[in-house]
């Protein structure tokens, strides 16, 4: 664990490079010794490709000594979720069906951080096509939390988090469909970020449900988030429903606003099924922004509860037809074994896909087959319009919800083996996707076993300046975004215990 | 709802081998039943729906309504054959290879 730069932030980081004070190289180095150390315990990473990370590092260093610096990312390394194309790297999925793909072309997001001087850095476990709440259900092993290597980091984008919280990254991308981000951040201890539905461009993602997902960064601090979203937002023509507005400088923009705010306190998030432990943290959070002069507000978002069951509905509809393309035709898996060209769909598809997969691909093929579509794809989509009317409503009275990001501590891997137990885990994120809205999850405590409390704070559209400067200020006042896990401790058992695995 | 139709259905009634046929997979007996009990607890969940009043609300399919995204028509750069065949299972010159779909 030699790096004594793995829990920095970018800024910090930063002011090293551009000071002479570090190199991008040594940085990485340094990493990359972290990596090895830990990541056989925490498995954040499905591949990592030192060579070609240390050449983008040299050239990172090569730009400053001509004088050509591109600004606070150069040098600063970002891992990617492993459904964000990076030209040249695996692009798995955390799918059997990807396992051998090397992606043609670079996503948006990863051709503007490499444009911005960033080190892609290595691919980010996942829940197999980010169909998941916990990072269990990745074919190649399941990603752990950082605090406590027997817990899931969340998910899907449980190896992004995890690799924040275990010093192997600087920042990370992740997508969030349902959660995806904001639950893995607060599992583990960091500030995630869910843009507007398109603020940042899709291309180049692997699609799961394309009217829900968007890319945003997971970062060791809000300042950080920004920073990280203000290089990858913007209109792309590559992604047709990619949003024309303008990119502000979103750090600045946060320094200058102080609010005070109008908060709304949402009452149908803080009901049964919510950890005493984390309401308690998020009670904390909103007397903090009372004390600040913040005007709170109890307002209703009534169709709450029907959130789970039309995102339920909408998504699985909408993968079923995305993943339609994996049929072992043109690239991922083939059977050997098929009998004829049908029989080969469905035998790569059954050879492919994880039970998670299937099981969508089953349900969204059930709610839009014939007799079927109206009672429940547009039932749903008609709810949708509802919940999203229930949070336009809402913004008439308050700038912003403060919430929590998950009722539930991160649990112990294996413990949700129902399907739907852990699709009730995103009662409080998913209804940000059916809208559209931006949501952020920032730490706001620990429980008293120690493992992380997020706080959500959810925003208006287009309106991450607000968003940012709001969960900035409450961070600034508190210091457990400073906080990191015992790994030296864990990972010495955990290699004692599992002899074969440690490197 | 006046439309018996339009009604969901029984959560117990999903006919999985109709199902995965549609979805093109192969799915195993044990998948079959097991498959069938969750998902019939997950639709048991989404039956929840039903008390919702949607009499004259429109649906959305996006947050953020966007319509008629036009490009120029206008050729632009593409991946190179070579670059598209590169992760193919099976391919023969610039061309994927497929088993014999007509006799």
């Amino acid at each position: 664990m030699e790096s004594k730069h793995h829990y920095e932030t970018i800024a910090e980081l930063a002011a090293l490079l551009s000071g002479g004070k570090l190199s991008a190289v040594e940085l990485a180095q340094g990493l990359i010794e972290r990596r090895k150390a830990v990541d056989p315990a925490v498995r954040a990473f499905n591949s990592f490709d030192e060579a070609d990370a240390l050449a983008q590092a040299r050239a990172s260093d090569e730009r400053r000594a001509a004088g050509r610096p591109l600004g606070p990312l150069d040098g600063i390394p970002i891992g990617l979720k492993d459904v964000i194309a990076v030209e040249g790297q695996p692009l798995t999925a955390s799918s059997r069906m990807l396992a051998n793909f090397v992606s043609p072309y670079d996503s948006t997001v990863a051709r503007k951080l490499k444009d911005a001087g960033a080190v892609c850095w290595g691919r980010l476990n996942l829940d197999e096509f980010a169909m998941g709440s916990s990072t269990e259900n990745s074919a190649f092993g399941a990603t752990r939390n950082p605090w406590d290597l027997e817990r899931v980091p969340g998910g899907s984008s449980g190896g992004s988090a995890a690799a924040l919280a275990a010093g192997e990254a600087c920042a990370a991308l992740g997508s969030d469909t349902g959660g995806s981000i904001r639950q893995p951040a607060a599992f583990c201890g960091v500030v995630g970020l869910k843009p507007t539905y398109g603020l940042v461009s899709r291309y180049g993602l692997i699609a799961f449900a394309s009217s829900l997902d968007q890319i945003g960064p997971f970062a060791r601090t809000v300042g950080d988030a920004a920073l990280v979203l203000g290089a990858i937002a913007g209109h792309d023509p590559l992604d047709s429903t990619s949003f024309r507005v303008d990119i502000p400088d979103y750090r600045s923009e946060i320094a200058k606003r102080r609010g005070p705010w109008r908060l709304g306190i949402p009452r149908e998030y803080f009901g049964e099924g919510l950890d005493p432990e984390i309401g308690a943290a998020v009670e904390a959070a909103i007397r903090f922004y009372r004390n600040k002069g913040c005007e709170i507000k109890e307002v209703s978002l009534p169709h709450t509860r029907y959130g789970i069951g039309a995102y339920y509905i909408i998504a699985t509809a909408e993968c079923s037809s995305n993943l339609a393309r994996f049929d072992g035709i043109r690239y991922g898996h083939r059977s050997k074994d098929a009998a004829d060209a049908v029989d080969l769909y469905f035998r790569s598809r059954a050879e492919g896909f994880g039970a998670e997969v299937k099981r969508r691909i089953i349900l969204g093929t059930y709610v839009l087959s014939s007799g079927y579509h109206d009672a429940y794809y547009l039932r749903a989509q008609k709810v949708r319009t509802l919940i999203r009317q229930d949070f336009l409503d809402a913004y008439r009275e308050v700038d912003a919800l403060i919430t929590p990001t998950s009722p539930v501590l991160p649990f112990k891997a294996g413990e949700k083996a129902d399907p739907l137990a852990m699709y009730l885990c995103d009662v409080y994120t998913i209804g940000v996707n059916l809208a559209g809205l931006p949501g952020i999850s920032l730490p706001c405590g620990f429980s008293k076993s120690g493992l992380p409390i997020g706080l959500q704070l959810i925003g208006q559209p287009y309106r991450e300046a607000d968003l940012l400067a709001i969960a900035a200020a409450y961070e600034g006042a508190h210091e457990w975004h400073t906080r990191h896990p015992d790994l030296e401790a864990s990972v010495a058992a955990w290699n004692a215990k599992n002899p074969g695995r440690a490197s | 709802m006046t439309d018996p139709e339009k009604q969901m259905s029984d959560p117990k009634s999903l006919d999985i081998d109709h199902i995965a046929t549609l979805a093109r997979i192969a799915l195993t007996a044990e998948e079959k039943a097991r498959f069938s009990d969750q998902l019939g607890e997950v639709l048991a969940h989404i039956e929840q729906l039903k008390e919702v009043e949607i009499a004259g609300v429109e649906p959305t399919a996006h947050a953020f309504p966007l319509f008629n995204v036009w490009a120029e028509d206008v050729p632009q750069p593409a991946l190179p054959v070579d670059v598209a065949l590169k992760s193919a299972p099976a391919r023969r010159d610039n061309m994927f290879v497929v088993p014999k779909v007509v006799e």
